[in-house]
């Protein structure tokens, strides 16, 4: 079997596994620093149902986080499920899962902050919301940029785990070709694909941090 | 005009009562000297006046309005609003800088002038480089804090400050993260600034420019003010206490 064939047959898998991987990004960004936000409130309540919450999304395999929100809506509440359901629950399933993860690593980089900014912030007359969107957050974002990198590596090699819903990525396909053909190669093909991606993210993260790194 | 007015200032943090009843009031135009040993509570009176610590009992005013009372010995703060008006009648200059380290020394300077007070951009940028330039640091604008000597990041922040136009500047120990060197760096800013009639509180270790630059000594020791007089009179005091604080002054310019 040709590489080149396997990547034209794959290309649409491929299309889907990005597909993927930048919705649950763009979800998971945003919805993890409201976690943090959560998991650093002085309310209580709150603090310890996000602490819970983020204790299950990092205890718990993605893959079964997967299968319980696409089948659950049918065996908990009797709900017919669509095939068109199966993207939404992929993404819901990354979305949530990896917004525990990047709250973690918010809440980190948050807390690292010296109190000295905050003061001087507050003595210059900073609103809170300012303070945190102006002082606090564009450095805390270039601290936990290594972090970050390595949690979106992980996540271009999870998408993989949409198969388990039998959801059409790459990696579902690369299956299926493999068990029909009986060959090896859409295996390598699917290897390969997921190590350019890699590279590709790894590449676009490090001129980030370079472009950051004009102060210390 | 009484720029400053705090009165009978409780603070404890558990059971270690830093402050006992202290008052201090200073005037414009007057530059206030706080001196003591470390823990003698001068920080954390410093830290009352700016509102980065709540006082537990005492009154404070600025520009003789009220923005903290004392209703039945507990401290009693004005609404958000009031107290947003009296933190911007004054400045503050933190023993290390805290300048915001992604910012130029310029956008250091500008943005909260421009952001907070609503002021005209083109105006305050303006102002920003006559402060810059009075600083000694005009070709530094475009320059990260972290590509600045300690002593030049101090001057940033005394701007930075500056560029609010406050009533009063407060200095929380200013050089003591310095050498020698850049310590007569940022005297020598402050004392220009108390030439040009500036409102200053600074707590200090620095007895000479004490002596030098103020019209009012306050020595505290263990939450007390232990005396408060002018610079002559401190440095001639008959108080056991101060001349003992004073005495190890004495023995230091010996040695030197």
């Amino acid at each position: 079997m040709n590489l080149m064939d396997l990547f034209v047959q794959l290309a649409g898998g491929m299309g889907t596994t990005l597909q993927i991987f930048f919705l649950t990004l763009i979800f998971s960004l945003p919805l993890g620093l409201i976690v943090a936000f959560g998991r650093m409130s002085k309310h209580l309540i709150l603090k310890n149902i996000v602490r819970v919450y983020i204790s299950i999304m990092r205890g718990t395999p993605l893959m079964l986080q997967l299968l319980v929100v696409y089948f659950g809506p049918y065996y908990m509440f009797g709900i017919t499920i669509s095939p068109m359901y199966r993207g939404v629950a992929v993404i819901i399933a990354f979305a949530l899962n990896y917004a525990a993860y990047f709250a973690e690593i918010y809440r980190s980089g948050i807390e690292s902050m010296p109190k000295g900014q905050y003061e001087a912030a507050k003595v210059l007359g900073y609103s809170k919301t300012a303070t945190f969107f102006v002082i606090i957050l564009p450095q805390v974002i270039k601290r936990i940029l290594p972090s970050l990198t390595n949690e979106i590596i992980t996540l271009v090699k999870d998408t993989s785990l949409a198969f388990s819903i039998a959801y059409a990525e790459m990696f579902t396909e690369a299956k299926a070709i493999a068990a029909t053909s009986r060959s090896m190669m859409p295996f390598v093909a699917a290897a390969i694909f997921y190590y350019i991606f890699n590279a590709v993210v790894a590449f676009v993260m490090e001129t980030i941090e370079k472009k950051m790194s004009y102060y210390e | 005009m009484r720029i400053l007015d705090l009165q009978h200032i409780k603070k404890s943090f558990g059971d270690n009562e830093v402050l006992k009843d202290i008052d201090l009031a200073v005037e414009e135009g007057q530059v206030v000297s706080i001196i003591g040993p470390s823990g003698s509570g001068k920080s954390t009176l410093l830290r009352i006046a700016t509102f980065l610590e709540t006082m537990d009992d005492g009154t404070l005013s600025y520009n003789e309005k009220p923005v903290v009372t004392s209703i039945n010995h507990i401290a009693s703060y004005d609404h958000k609003k009031a107290i947003e008006e009296a933190m911007n009648t004054f400045g503050l200059v933190f023993q290390n800088f805290n300048l915001f380290p992604h910012f130029t020394v310029l956008k250091n300077i500008i943005d909260a002038p421009i952001r907070n007070q609503k002021r005209n951009k083109q105006e305050v940028i303006q102002e920003a480089r006559e402060l810059l330039k009075k600083m000694g640091l005009s070709d530094k604008e475009n320059a990260y804090p972290c590509e600045l000597s300690g002593g030049q990041q101090q001057r940033v922040s005394i701007a930075r400050a500056l560029a609010l136009k406050p009533k009063i500047l407060f200095f929380d120990e200013p050089t003591s993260a310095l050498d020698p060197e850049l310590t007569l760096e940022i005297l020598k800013v402050i004392k220009e600034l108390a030439k040009e009639k500036m409102t200053m509180v600074i707590v200090t270790h620095e007895m000479q420019f004490a002596r030098d630059v103020s019209d009012v000594i306050v020595f505290m020791d263990k939450g007390v003010i232990v005396e408060k007089t002018t610079p002559q009179k401190m440095f001639t005091s008959d108080n056991e206490r101060t001349k003992a604080f004073l005495g190890k002054y004495y023995d230091q310019q010996e040695t030197h």
